[in-house]
């Protein structure tokens, strides 16, 4: 179990190596000779107006959320659907009612129109 | 156990890394983080590398779907040279970062996007024995871990203070956190069918591919792994033509080159777990089992081979879909989602998990064979049920439309192909000039 761990711990050190090298190289290799017309930010012709760090339409937000349930239910789920084989047909009848109550909930976002995209 | 690739390459070259380490040290405790180091930089490497390959055959396939050639000048006749002649540009390119942007977000972003494309090949089932680590929570170390890709989209949206590439951001949230949900219940299938979590367990369990149990679920799988490597046509967070490249637009070079790589290592796991959790794997019908069994350490090779025939033909239909289908918009993919992707997912689950309940209980006589069967059926009958609901959704929203549109309406009741209307006629010239 702890090797296995060893694994995947020496792999999230280790990877960080895979893009910074190449950026390393890049940097290495090409020009870099920057100014300011160059640096400007990317607009269809025009110069850009203001800049981008704004509010955002809360539309996107409510996606996130309704996300939100069902990634919780994936983690309750995920423990269930495992242990299949040590569970009676009653766990699996309780375990379907948890789907049921989760499914409550879309419909709830579904009937408030929340997922009509505006 | 978590060195087995050494191992294979060892049983076919002959290597003796493990042995000749222990020989050395005996049993020190380095000799286990050598070889997981030796196992990470296999694992890591070689999709690297591969995305050379499968970039070129993206390109070419594409290209002939289009009656094009395709590359077709470096590296010989067939261009094979094309994508390393690309990196190489790449490499050579100015590195141009925005004055506005935000530093750290803009650099953090391209390396998440390679690094979560990278670790998800841990657990990836190459062949019997040979995995990068055999993690009991395999499944959910690969949704944990892809699920970070979303946040570096948004960090590369943020980061670059551009409008476009705030735009892309944002739809890219919207989609990948829609479309995981279908994703996680669609795996959640094949976990039920096979009572483990390890993705190991998922391909021994699979004498039969569970693609012949629940075929519903598999295509609800292969549309969401779609849309989570934002594939057309599902490639709303880089539509060309309207956000310009979406939240990449700022980024030159090769850091604009990591996006690539990582995405089509995404690509490639995402092909590689459709063939591990719906096709079998490495599995074909026990061959690579029969071979090992008679002393050939080369049925490790055959199993290897076996799934890259099998995610290459998965490939293969996500080339020709993105040759065919054109983009849809917003609202169409969020609603497809969770109006009709999410509850039927749901229904299949449900009926799965009880299913095999009744079955594995009541019915212990029919066999691997009768589940698959009775499995087979119920979700063909789910599936026809979801279709027809659909259908009959489109035919009220055309409905709808053509209560607005009475041009439209006539030209359905009539079974004409819809004309647009002439214009009328200018009557200006025509008419007489009032009288004073």
């Amino acid at each position: 179990m702890q090797s296995e761990w060893q694994f995947i711990v020496l792999f999230v050190l280790l990877a960080p190596i895979f893009p910074v090298a190449p950026i390393l190289i890049n940097r290495l290799l090409g020009p870099h000779k920057p100014n300011p017309i160059k640096q400007q930010t990317y607009e269809c012709g025009v110069e850009t107006v203001g800049d981008a760090w704004v509010q955002f339409k809360v539309q996107y937000y409510i996606y996130a959320l309704v996300f939100v349930i069902f990634d919780i239910e994936a983690v309750f789920l995920f423990p269930i659907a495992a242990a299949y084989d040590n569970l009676g047909l009653f766990a699996v009848g309780a375990a379907v009612l948890f789907i049921f109550l989760l499914a409550d909930g879309l419909l709830y976002a579904w009937g408030r129109g929340v997922l009509e995209w505006i | 156990m978590s060195f087995n690739i050494v191992e294979f390459l060892s049983s076919i070259f002959d290597l003796t890394a493990g042995d000749y380490l222990a020989g050395v040290w005996g049993d020190a405790p380095w000799v286990s983080i050598v070889l997981d180091i030796i196992g990470i930089l296999l694992v890591a490497t070689i999709p690297l590398l591969a995305v050379f390959v499968v970039g070129w055959v993206e390109r070419k396939v594409l290209a002939r779907m289009q009656d094009r050639i395709g590359p077709n000048r470096v590296g010989g006749k067939y261009g094979l040279l094309q994508m390393v002649a690309d990196v190489v540009k790449m490499m050579t390119k100015e590195m141009i970062v925005p004055a506005g942007a935000d530093k750290v977000a803009y650099f953090i972003a391209p390396g998440l996007a390679v690094v979560t494309s990278a670790l998800l090949f841990a657990v990836l089932p190459f062949a019997p024995g040979v995995i990068g680590v055999d993690l009991n929570v395999g499944v959910f170390y690969i949704l944990a871990i892809s699920s970070v890709s979303v946040v570096a989209i948004l960090l590369a949206g943020w980061g670059s203070n551009n409008k476009y590439a705030l735009l892309g951001a944002f739809r890219a949230v919207a989609q990948l956190v829609s479309y995981e949900v279908p994703m996680i219940l669609s795996l959640l299938v094949p976990i039920i069918l096979a009572r483990s979590l390890s993705t190991m367990d998922l391909v021994e369990a699979q004498t039969i591919p569970f693609i012949v149990f629940v075929p519903i679920s598999a295509l609800i799988f292969f549309i969401s792994s779609l849309a989570e490597t934002g594939r057309s046509p599902f490639d709303l967070l880089e539509a060309e033509s309207e956000i310009v490249a979406g939240f990449h637009t700022e980024y030159t070079g090769m850091v604009f080159g990591l996006f690539m790589a990582g995405e089509y290592m995404a690509i490639m796991f995402m092909c590689g777990l459709f063939s591990t959790v719906y096709l079998g794997g490495y599995q074909l019908f026990g061959l690579e089992d029969w071979v090992l069994a008679n002393g050939f350490a080369i049925g490790r090779g055959l199993g290897l081979l076996i799934l890259l025939i099998k995610s290459s033909l998965v490939f293969f239909v996500f080339m020709w879909i993105r040759a065919t289908l054109p983009r849809f918009r917003i609202d169409q993919l969020l609603n497809f989602n969770w109006k009709f992707m999410v509850p039927l997912t749901l229904v299949i689950l449900l009926s799965v998990a009880l299913l095999d309940r009744v079955i594995v209980d009541y019915l212990p006589g029919v066999g691997e064979a009768g589940r698959a069967g009775i499995h087979f059926v119920v979700n063909m009958l789910i599936g026809v049920a979801g279709v027809e609901v659909l259908r009959r959704s489109a035919r009220r929203q055309r409905q709808h439309h053509n209560d607005l549109s009475p041009i439209l309406a006539i030209a359905e009741n009539e079974g004409d192909p819809i004309v647009v209307a002439e214009v009328e006629p200018a009557h200006d010239h025509h008419e007489p000039v009032p009288a004073h």
